[in-house]
């Protein structure tokens, strides 16, 4: 497969956006060597012990320089409400759709706009912020992210900008005609003080297979605020590879939850870096996978600084062959104390072939520190279940209510407005997709 | 407990290591280095059966080709295999000592100073003790109050001339040669150890205890430890183990070997005081021991406790496999490290029978510019309907400059097994340490205090004896972490 | 017993205590009361060595020892006991190894022979008799899991046993029922002797119902605003603090 994506490169050189620009040729370059070096990750690496990518090398993947959707749509699944004023932009495949996107009236010091335009637009802007975040872990798909790159969303924002309404990026797949790879590469970029909702919906239009590659680089200057929620409900023959990486500065916010029912085969890599005093991340999560699903969190939160926080819960449903992964890290560097680090694993295994792997790992360097981490495995809690059953409520509904409550926990820290009921939704049309055992 | 109360005076008065002694005794070793040469050699003085040899030959040769493991929280620079001794004896008459008449008086003078007398009148009531000197067993005691009750408690070498049968049945039926490099070596070059059989509905009437010591330079020690505890029996065995002070690394690379039948139970507790080098982080022993229990049969139970104080680096992971329907492993552990140490400890339980139990109660202690990491495996397979594991796992940092890790690995495949994991860091307050000042109670004294506060749930776990001593060592091996 | 002169102390380089005077004769009781942030906490902290309360001026005189460059064990070897507005709990130490511990620790001190179990237990038992606390507190961990009431009478228990010359009460009365402060007034007045002197801190008047006072002080602003006999407590009962803080604004 390493050979695939090295072939796909040669086909999408001279495709590739931004080729007029030296510092991206070399970026690209850089990336290419790196991922030549290490190849597909195997599960013989640590980080993806759990995490095997050879499903993917039974797809003959192709990759596109151009657009070449088959499915037509005049409007993108949204997860807000009709009424619910908010930016909207929608990529298929991987690529910038305008027609479908829409762009309501922006503050000043706002822009949002998409990879390929910052490239024509402010190009120099872009070579400061591209790739500028340090990387926890030898990441073998961000580093073909970066050779591949076409496009993905910026969102900028000036010093002191507060964005009333959510912006919802909406990334469709499998519209094509031949299984496709791509490789989105987003970028937010939050000046000091501003504040931002950016809510992100994975799904799928047509049939074909898909390996989304995407990477998003983060950066929250001090006293800045972002809201980062995520639905990725990708069709069940795709492949979901993402890869977030965020610097959260001085009394600045990073807020995040990740809510996974879709793709074959997904991972959420998460990867927070809190560099300054006061820095505080929430990263939630709750998964509802089954059949052959796999579906992979991983999270590293680096504490740099004294007096950071973070809070950190992912909770999921595991039923059929399906298998979850769970790996968080929190690393407390040495001097960054009175740190202040909570995680949390819950999970729920529905059937006699599902099946969990969790790896919370503390790593910490400072003394005057408060970390903590938990996690569980288990069926549902059977006293609940008679209880309930007792008051007449049949099994199948009793069991739907008890894990609707134990995800609904989890949603409802989101402070979106209007996507709460939107993902409670799919948490029940997931319950009613099941085969009603439970 | 009252052991607890007595804490504080045992730290008293106890020098920084009080093991570090030198023996001057006259050794019978073996060329340095390591081949297969050095492998038949050692097989040939013990006068071992064919089969054995090629089991050791066939261990040395797949060691060659096994690379270093590399994914512990430890480093250290490349061990020179070439550089170490695999075979000191005390060179006493051409065979071994008969009874304890014979074995040289400096050797027992060496186990009066580490507070083992092996003279059986002052032996501490109701312990059996096999003493292990660099890579012999050099003397086992009450051996005949055992074998009126069938119980078979001697060196492994023994064993082999002795119950060829059972040695040949066991060894390394739960840890093969091929398991990890340092477990192969040892059964490539191991020399020594102690081996326990326990017949059927046997409950062992004393506490079974083995102290090793290494005392040559240059050698490693590598002893072999196989316990089978048959249907119905019992026995609780402690280790403890000492070194001199010396400026180089040594290497001891044990493997311990338990088996338990139906209803059978092994308690096995460990007090390791190896040297763990000075305060710069010059040497110290490298602690790389491969520790494995099976539950074979139904409802057996198998306890590991651990005191890690000493060594330079501890690689040590004692673990269950819970074969068994309905039986049980536990795990307590505190490790203390200091100073330079590291340490990578912690268990792996794999739950393979019907309603099998694990409990892992771990406690780590860093200070100094040490580090310590638990790193842990619970896996759940698909038929272990009805599982259980508890997980706890408590680091204490004291300074800030060093290091506690937890990386546990939580696997399963039951939907009818239940795990919880609990994981906690934190550090002695100053309010506690105030508290107890006030009180009167010196600041060192305050900390060893809390410390074994800490560790408590862990302590008790241990046979009394063995808890008195390892309340010290807490104290003892923080010296020097305060102020 | 106790003499402080002109006493300055900060805490995190605010000046709390802007010279404070005060001298307790061996054989008194005396109280010290005043508003919420007088300095009460401050004054039990500076003179039982904590970290943190920095003294830039005057000094502390116990039983004619400068105690202020002792460590804070030495202090309690001296005689000095600090009851805790907020006892500290330690997991795992069972109360009964804690109070051996301190008491062995204060005779090692002043070169008295230390007492083996059987005399401690002989003592302990005494004690918890005479103050009516149950036994089972002992096996409990040092304030673990102890409700309020019960950590004011662990507090109590260790002074009976230990047996200081001067005895600091920092709002021992705080949060109390009133068999737990019968039990705290209990322990003092065993106490009170000829040679041992008592420094009650305190809000409320509550407490000097039973524990008599010989003097009383009015401490705000950092220094004694007026002293006078236990009928002061009274007055301040019913006018509360407003003239002391009002008068030095």
């Amino acid at each position: 497969m390493t050979e695939a994506f090295n072939e796909h490169f040669g086909a999408l050189r001279d495709h590739l956006p931004g080729q007029n620009l030296s510092w991206l040729t070399a970026l690209r370059q850089r990336g290419l060597d790196r991922f030549a070096k290490n190849g597909l990750p195997t599960p013989r690496m640590e980080a993806w012990k759990y995490t095997s990518l050879r499903p993917i090398e039974k797809v003959d993947f192709a990759a596109e320089g151009v657009p070449r959707a088959c499915i037509s749509i005049d409007r993108a699944p949204s997860l807000l409400p009709e009424a619910t004023e908010s930016h909207r932009l929608v990529f298929v495949d991987g690529h910038f759709r305008s027609d479908l996107s829409r762009l309501g009236e922006l503050p000043e010091g706002a822009r949002i706009t998409t990879l390929g335009e910052q490239m024509v637009d402010d190009p120099d802007w872009l070579h400061g912020h591209l790739d500028h975040l340090e990387a926890p872990l030898v990441q073998p798909m961000l580093a073909l992210n970066t050779a591949m790159m076409m496009n993905g969303f910026v969102l900028r924002l000036a010093r002191g900008t507060v964005l009333p309404h959510p912006i919802e990026v909406i990334h469709l797949g499998g519209a094509g005609d031949a299984p496709l790879a791509y490789h989105p590469r987003n970028l937010v970029v939050l000046e000091e003080g501003s504040q931002a909702t950016l809510i992100e919906h994975c799904s799928h239009l047509g049939e074909q297979p898909y390996l989304s590659n995407s990477m998003t680089e983060i950066s929250v200057a001090d006293g800045a605020t972002l809201r980062h929620y995520k639905l990725q409900a990708d069709a069940l023959n795709a492949f979901h590879l993402a890869t977030v990486k965020a610097e959260v500065g001085r009394d600045a916010t990073y807020d995040s939850f990740c809510m996974t029912t879709g793709a074959r085969l997904s991972r959420n890599e998460v990867s927070v870096r809190l560099s300054g005093q006061g820095a505080d991340c929430h990263l939630n999560g709750a998964y509802l996978v089954r059949g052959e699903q796999h579906c992979d969190n991983t999270t590293v939160v680096d504490h740099l600084v004294p007096n950071t926080t973070c809070r950190e819960v992912f909770k999921g449903v595991v039923d059929d062959k399906a298998r979850a992964v769970f790996q968080g890290k929190l690393k407390v560097h040495r001097d960054a104390q009175h740190t202040n680090g909570h995680q949390l694993s819950k999970v729920l295994l529905l059937s006699d072939r599902a099946e969990i792997n969790a790896k919370p790992e503390l790593e910490i360097y400072a003394d005057d520190v408060v970390c903590s981490h938990g996690a569980t495995a288990g069926d549902l809690d059977h006293d609940a279940l008679f209880y309930l059953r007792a008051r007449g409520i049949p099994e199948a509904a009793a069991r739907s209510m008890l894990i609707e409550a134990f995800l609904g926990e989890s949603v409802d820290q989101i402070a979106a407005e209007g996507l709460c009921p939107a993902l409670m939704a799919s948490i029940g049309h997931w319950l009613a997709g099941s085969r009603g055992d439970y | 407990m009252a052991a607890t109360v007595e804490t504080v005076e045992q730290v008293r008065g106890i020098e920084k290591y009080k093991y570090g002694f030198v023996t001057d005794i006259e050794t019978e070793t073996a060329p340095k280095g390591l081949s297969e040469d050095i492998v038949r050699f050692i097989s040939a003085k013990k006068n071992e059966p064919e089969w054995l040899l090629e089991w050791r030959l066939k261990a040395y040769r797949h060691w060659l080709t096994m690379p270093e493991p590399e994914w512990a929280k430890v480093q250290f620079p490349p061990i020179d295999y070439q550089d170490s001794y695999y075979y000191s004896a005390p060179k006493s008459p051409e065979d071994r000592p008969k009874s304890l008449d014979e074995v040289d008086p400096k050797l027992l003078e060496t186990y009066e100073k580490l507070g083992i007398p092996l003279t059986e009148q002052k032996m501490l009531a109701g312990v059996a003790v096999d003493a292990v000197f660099d890579s012999v067993s050099v003397a086992t005691t009450f051996k005949k109050n055992l074998e009126e009750v069938g119980v078979i408690f001697c060196s492994i070498s023994e064993a082999v001339q002795n119950h060829p049968e059972l040695v040949k049945k066991y060894l390394g039926s739960v840890v093969p040669y091929g398991d990890n490099k340092h477990a192969c070596l040892n059964s490539a070059v191991f020399t020594d150890g102690s081996f326990v059989y326990i017949p059927k509905g046997v409950r062992c009437p004393m506490e079974l205890s083995t102290y090793f010591r290494i005392n040559a330079e240059n050698t490693g020690q590598f002893e072999r430890t196989l316990i089978i505890a048959d249907e119905g029996s019992y026995v609780s065995y402690l280790e403890g183990c000492t070194a001199p002070m010396r400026d180089e690394n040594q290497l001891h690379a044990a493997v311990v070997e338990l088996i338990t039948l139906d209803d059978a139970e092994i308690k096995y507790s460990t007090v390791q005081n190896w040297y763990p080098g000075d305060e710069n982080g010059n040497g110290g022993i490298y602690n790389f021991v491969t520790k494995r229990g099976a539950c074979r049969g139904r409802n057996s139970k198998i306890s590991w406790t651990q005191v890690e104080t000493g060594s330079a680096i501890t690689w040590k992971y004692p673990s269950c496999i819970l074969q068994g329907d309905n039986s049980v492993g536990e795990f307590y552990s505190i490790a203390i490290t200091n100073n330079h140490q590291q340490a990578d400890t912690g268990t792996k339980m794999i739950h393979l029978g019907k309603n099998t139990r694990s409990r892992i109660i771990a406690k780590g202690i860093s200070a100094g510019q040490s580090d310590s990491t638990y790193r842990g495996l619970v896996r759940i397979s698909a038929k272990a309907e009805g599982a259980r594991n508890f997980t706890q796992c408590d680091s204490l940092l004291i300074g800030d400059r060093c290091g506690a890790h937890t990386v546990p690995y939580i696997e399963s495949k039951n939907r009818n097994a239940i795990l919880e994991h609990e994981a906690t860091t934190s550090r002695i307050s100053e309010d506690q340490l105030f508290y107890c000042r006030q009180r009167g109670i010196s600041e060192e004294d305050a900390v060893a205090l809390v410390v074994n506060g800490f560790c408590r749930e862990v302590m008790q776990q241990l046979p009394m004896e063995f808890a008195v001593e390892a309340q010290k060592l807490v104290g003892i091996s923080l010296e020097g972490s305060v102020g | 017993m106790l003499e402080i002169k002109n006493l300055h102390a900060t805490v995190d380089g605010k000046e709390i205590l802007k010279g404070l005077d005060l001298t307790i004769k061996a054989g008194e009781v005396h109280a010290i009361m005043g508003p919420n942030g007088s300095g009460k906490s401050t004054l039990s902290y500076v003179m039982t060595g904590r970290e943190g309360y920095e003294v830039t001026e005057g000094e502390v005189l116990f039983k004619g020892k400068n105690i202020l460059e002792m460590e804070p064990e030495e202090r309690a070897g001296e005689g000095l006991f600090l009851a805790f507005q907020y006892p500290v709990e330690i997991p795992g130490v069972p109360n009964t190894t804690f109070l051996k511990e301190a008491m062995n620790s204060v005779r090692r001190y002043r070169g008295e022979d230390e007492l083996d179990a059987m005399q401690f237990v002989k003592l302990v038992r005494e004690k918890t008799k005479q103050l009516g606390i149950n036994d089972e507190m002992l096996k409990r961990a040092v304030n673990v899991g102890f409700s309020g009431g019960e950590k004011k009478r662990n507090e109590a228990l260790q002074m009976a046993v230990l047996e200081p010359c001067l005895a600091v009460l920092d709002e021992t009365d705080s949060g109390l029922d009133i068999d737990a402060l019968k039990t705290v007034a209990n322990s003092v007045n065993l106490l009170r002797g000829p040679d041992n002197a008592m420094l009650v801190i305190t809000h409320y008047q509550r407490l000097l119902d039973y524990i008599v006072p010989d003097q009383v002080h009015v401490l705000a602003q950092g220094r004694i605003q007026r002293s006078g006999g236990k009928e002061l407590a009274l007055e301040l009962e019913k006018k509360g603090y407003a003239e002391f803080t009002g008068a030095a604004a």
